[in-house]
């Protein structure tokens, strides 16, 4: 039989287009991939160049120009260190969890939208399956912790996922109004939804969830001031301890993705993604030549920032005061937040 | 929360330290063997039987009120004097400025006194130090263990016939011996050129 | 009502142990504390002390009171100027000699610049134990410049021994007066700077306030003292209650709490900073001038550019080694540090007086007494050298030979103590720092005992954190400021 009767010219047309779309969709992932493990190299590197000069000293100055090789002198340094497993460790469970903790990270840069039109996945439930994942690389956490079979990588472990899986909550909630708003979950839409409202950016009408995510999202990402995972004074290095040479990188890495991740979302859900207001357009209508991508990159690195800035001013939280904020502040009031943008849509609904 | 600077409410000194040892000899007339003055500093020198006591009226009675202890340590006389060891208080009232001191004699062949823990909470570790170092037992002293050195040290390195080096003298520590041994028995797998 | 019904006992439960220390980021050292946990709450806490004994009482009973002066800087490495100052205080007062009035000026500036300098490494790492990251930098730059200070005056850092029994070592320079003076100028803004940061944020005083409180009797009852005891509203400063060096002529305030926890010992110390300030700069306008070393000959040595020889300038007098007296023994030919000695063995040596460095290490070694000093002998050819040795001995020249051996017989086994004990605390940064010596009369302490403020603060660990949280036992650890260099000595 002639394998040009089986599939008919249509089926070979549909064959090279999805041929293409994969084809594309490698693309978009190894230009993300490359672009997002750079950028980790390089918030390193930012935070400790801001943090130096926010404590009067200069930070990285020896390897390259004003340190900026530093990141890749890290990086080789780490690999080509001797990597060191417990011997009381659970072996196999201490391989996987950098490597649960780190994919899981990864995974959601697949449905971030940098640009009008680049998203790795553009599905459906973005945010939620942001949160599935953040959910997932709490087992990375907590198994790493588990399986180190130290008691401080076990507390740090412990105290991880009740911190992880608690702000998620208040992180959740507060997003709901977002999804009210914008009537979607698509992250793509949410932006759209933004850039043709009143206000331009969701962090005006939506000013609660705005503090109670960025709250969550320092928390969620382990940073100070709620690093108690991690807490250097108290648990040594947290669920990690244990770890040291490439599988330690892989908990960096992960937890600098994370953190491009929490910045993503507040960039996508409060900023405006890749958007400016029109409000700015109109005043200063050329920046409309400038592509979308910069726009989201700059907000990135503004929430990158202030990342830092907060590391570098405020002290760390007890365990049980940082839970008490997460459970008895920041849930009810995003829960508040939440009745309150239902009531204000009824009654605009109502008036209109 | 507030705190207030204040010019340290000077009270007038106190009692002078000789009253002070002789209301001791006083109250303890049988206890007190000797009090010696020297570079203004009095001490006085009691029997070991009745310290608690004595240090518990130091403590207790209102117009002397020794609140601190200073410093609990002992004395090893050797064969200096008739009795080896003197367990010394440097005691200060807080309140009314004045100090003393007792030395409580206590022989080679019935090294024990009573703790005074119960009097004062931080002579704890102050007694543990000293039995460490002297191996004077302090009873009632509830946790009674080597502090400074390891647990199984052998002997008490204040006394004065311990030798300075230790007996051990210019022995290596065994633990260096060891760390030897090992390097030695590892040579094979060291890299060559 | 429901009544919650006892839930069945599946599993037994029992505390978890961790062992913090002696290799942990915040234990200030190596402190080991082994906690019993149940939950994040301590059920009990046992800190274990003496990893880094050195036995530095005993070692002070095999040696002269000079010689143990450098042991005190490596007690409290923090502030080692002025557990210095503690031990030459109590050591003056055991001789019984007074330094002159500059020294105790002098005494009482670094013993304050001290203070600053440890308060600022207690901020520092107590901030950065609580996770304020940034007041250690900012703390670390102050407590630099302290330290340039120190280098300007006695060239070294941390373990100065600038303060001598009788006095201080040298007399301090003007350039460190100016570079002083900018200091104190610049000083009180930069405290300013770190309040801050942490003095009304939020975060701090939850972690602060109410943690670690201990009253005013549980307080002295244990023993604390310095401003972990007047954080609970106990004004007993030793400046005050027995002066010593300059401290009744300066006028300052004690700064007492009165809740007792960490917060009033923070503040008790952030205010101490600032009274510092004030003595340093009273103690500037009253110095006086005069003398730094006191003028007591049996105690105390004489001046460095009189040391060598008293009647003669060093560079008058030549070493000559007597032919008759020699036996050619090498003695001197291997102890020479400048390889100016020459001979073979029995026969008498000879001396190159161009390489002679006149250290007197030769005539020291010599057991035979073939090893003449010559008074006016530099510069003389070596037949005048004979002939001016042959000569009957002067006056002048025995009088230089008994001067110099008194001189190494001084500073071999240091100056004759009578027979007593004293006990002699003073006020450092971290409490009441005190030497009790007993003395038998000999050159060397019968017995050197050091109480150390620390070693009391470490073991007051217990009371302070039971029932806390496993965070508070890094602001415990924080609040008492101990250094286990001066715990375990």
């Amino acid at each position: 039989m002639n394998m040009a009767n089986v599939i008919s010219p249509s089926t070979v047309d549909a064959l090279i287009k999805f041929g293409i779309d994969v084809a594309i969709i490698l693309l978009k992932i190894v230009i993300v991939l490359a672009i997002g493990l750079l950028h980790v190299a390089y918030a390193t590197y930012f935070e400790r160049k801001v943090i130096g000069h926010m404590q009067v000293r200069l930070g990285p100055m020896r390897v390259g120009p004003h340190g900026l090789l530093q990141p890749f002198a890290d990086g080789i340094k780490l690999f080509f260190k001797e990597d060191i497993i417990p011997a009381q460790a659970d072996k196999v469970v201490f391989y996987i969890a950098p490597i649960i903790f780190m994919a899981a990270a990864m995974v959601n840069l697949s449905v971030i939208p940098f640009d009008a039109n680049f998203v790795i996945a553009d599905i459906n439930v973005g945010l939620l399956f942001i949160f599935a994942m953040a959910g997932i690389g709490v087992y990375g956490i907590f198994i790493s912790g588990w399986a180190s079979n130290s008691k401080y990588a076990f507390m740090g472990g412990l105290r991880s996922s009740a911190q992880v899986i608690s702000y998620e909550i208040a992180m959740g909630l507060s997003l709901v109004g977002v999804m009210m708003m914008a009537g979607s979950l698509n992250l793509s839409d949410i932006i759209r939804a933004q850039g043709e409202s009143i206000f331009g950016m969701y962090a005006i009408p939506q000013f609660i969830g705005f503090i109670v995510f960025v709250i969550a999202a320092v928390a969620e990402t382990n940073r100070t001031p709620f690093d108690l995972p991690e807490a250097e004074s108290e648990l040594v290095a947290g669920y990690f301890t244990e770890y040291s040479s490439f599988r330690f990188a892989l908990f960096f890495l992960g937890e600098y993705i994370a953190m491009i991740l929490m910045a993503s979302l507040c960039t996508i859900c409060f900023l405006g993604g890749w958007t400016l207001p029109w409000y700015v357009l109109k005043i200063f209508p050329f920046l409309s030549y400038v592509p979308g991508v910069v726009w989201f990159v700059l907000k990135v690195y503004a929430f990158f920032f202030f990342y830092y800035w907060i590391r570098a001013t405020v002290p760390r939280y007890r365990y049980d005061q940082f839970m008490a904020i997460g459970w008895k502040i920041l849930i009810p009031v995003a829960i508040g937040n939440i009745l309150l943008t239902g009531l204000v849509k009824i009654i605009l609904k109502e008036v209109l | 929360m507030a705190v207030t600077e204040v010019v340290a409410g000077l009270h007038p000194a106190g009692i002078e330290q000789e009253k002070i040892a002789e209301m001791i000899k006083e109250k303890f007339p049988e206890q007190v063997i000797d009090v010696t003055n020297f570079r203004d500093q009095v001490a006085v020198i009691i029997k070991k039987n009745q310290s608690f006591s004595i240090l518990k009226y130091l403590h207790d009675e209102p117009v002397l009120s020794f609140d601190h202890l200073r410093d609990l340590t002992a004395i090893d006389w050797s064969n200096k004097k008739e009795v080896r060891f003197e367990v010394v208080y440097n005691l200060l009232s807080t309140k009314y400025r004045h100090i003393i001191r007792i030395k409580a004699q206590v022989p080679e062949n019935d090294a024990k006194i009573a703790s005074v823990v119960p009097i004062w909470a931080g002579a704890n570790w102050h007694e543990r130090e000293c039995f460490d170092m002297f191996g004077i037992q302090f009873v009632g002293h509830p946790d009674l263990r080597r502090i400074l050195l390891p647990e199984d040290w052998e002997g008490h390195p204040l006394r004065k016939d311990y030798p300075l080096k230790g007996y051990e003298g210019d022995k290596d520590w065994p633990g260096f011996i060891e760390v030897i041994k090992r390097s030695q028995e590892l040579k094979e797998f060291e890299w060559h050129d | 009502m429901i009544k919650m019904q006892e839930p069945e006992k599946i599993f037994e439960t029992r505390e978890l142990n961790v062992n913090m220390g002696p290799q942990h980021p915040a234990t200030h050292g190596v402190l080991r504390v082994v906690l019993d946990l149940d939950g994040e709450t301590i059920v009990r806490l046992t800190p274990y002390v003496g990893y880094l004994h050195r036995g530095i009482e005993k070692l002070g009973e095999n040696l002269s009171y000079f010689q143990a002066l450098p042991l005190t800087d490596r007690m409290d490495y923090v502030s080692a100027m002025s557990n210095n100052i503690g031990y030459c205080v109590a050591v003056e007062k055991l001789y019984g000699i007074e330094a002159p009035p500059r020294a105790k000026f002098i005494r009482t500036i670094v013993g304050e610049l001290s203070r600053i300098s440890n308060h600022l490494l207690w901020l520092a790492t107590h901030a950065l134990d609580i996770g304020a990251m940034t007041v250690f930098l900012y703390c670390f730059r102050e407590r630099e410049w302290i330290l340039e200070l120190f280098e300007m005056i006695c060239g070294a850092r941390l373990t100065v021994t600038y303060p001598r029994v009788g006095g201080v070592r040298n007399d301090i320079s003007q350039e460190f007066i100016d570079h002083l003076v900018k200091f104190l100028a610049e000083f009180p803004s930069r405290i300013l700077e770190y309040e801050t940061l942490i003095d009304q944020n939020r975060i701090w005083l939850k972690r602060t306030v109410g943690i670690g409180v201990i009253s005013a009797e549980e307080a002295i009852n244990w023993g604390m003292t310095g401003p972990t005891l007047r954080g609970s509203g106990i004004p007993y400063d030793i400046r005050k209650f027995m002066p010593y060096d300059a401290y009744d002529q300066v006028e300052f305030e004690v700064p007492i709490g009165t809740a007792g926890d960490t917060y009033d010992r923070y503040r008790c110390r952030m205010l101490e900073l600032r009274q510092s300030v004030k003595i340093i700069r009273q103690c500037l306008e009253k110095l006086p001038a005069g003398p730094v070393m006191a003028d007591a000959p049996k105690f105390v040595l004489p001046p460095k550019d009189k040391m060598l020889i008293i009647t003669h300038p060093v560079n008058e007098i030549a070493y000559f080694i007597d032919e008759k007296a020699c036996k050619g023994c090498g003695m001197c030919l291997r102890a020479c540090p400048a390889k100016a000695i020459t001979g073979e063995k029995k026969k008498p040596h000879k001396i190159d007086q161009s390489l002679c460095l006149q250290c007197a290490t030769c005539f020291v070694t010599c057991k035979f007494k073939a090893l003449k000093i010559i008074p006016g002998g530099k510069g003389q050819p070596e037949e005048k050298l004979v002939e001016l040795s042959a000569q009957p001995v002067a006056d002048e020249f025995k009088k230089a030979q008994e001067a110099l051996v008194a001189h190494f017989d001084f500073i071999k086994k240091g100056p004759k103590v009578p027979e007593g004990e004293v006990y002699v605390a003073t006020e450092v940064p971290k409490g009441e720092l005190g030497f009790y010596f007993v003395s038998d009369g000999t050159h060397k302490p019968y017995r050197m005992r050091v109480r150390s403020p620390s070693f009391i603060h470490a073991g007051c660990l217990e009371r302070l954190c039971k029932g806390h949280l496993v965070a508070d036992v890094i602001a415990n650890i924080g609040t008492i400021d101990i250094v286990l260099g001066e715990c375990d000595r």
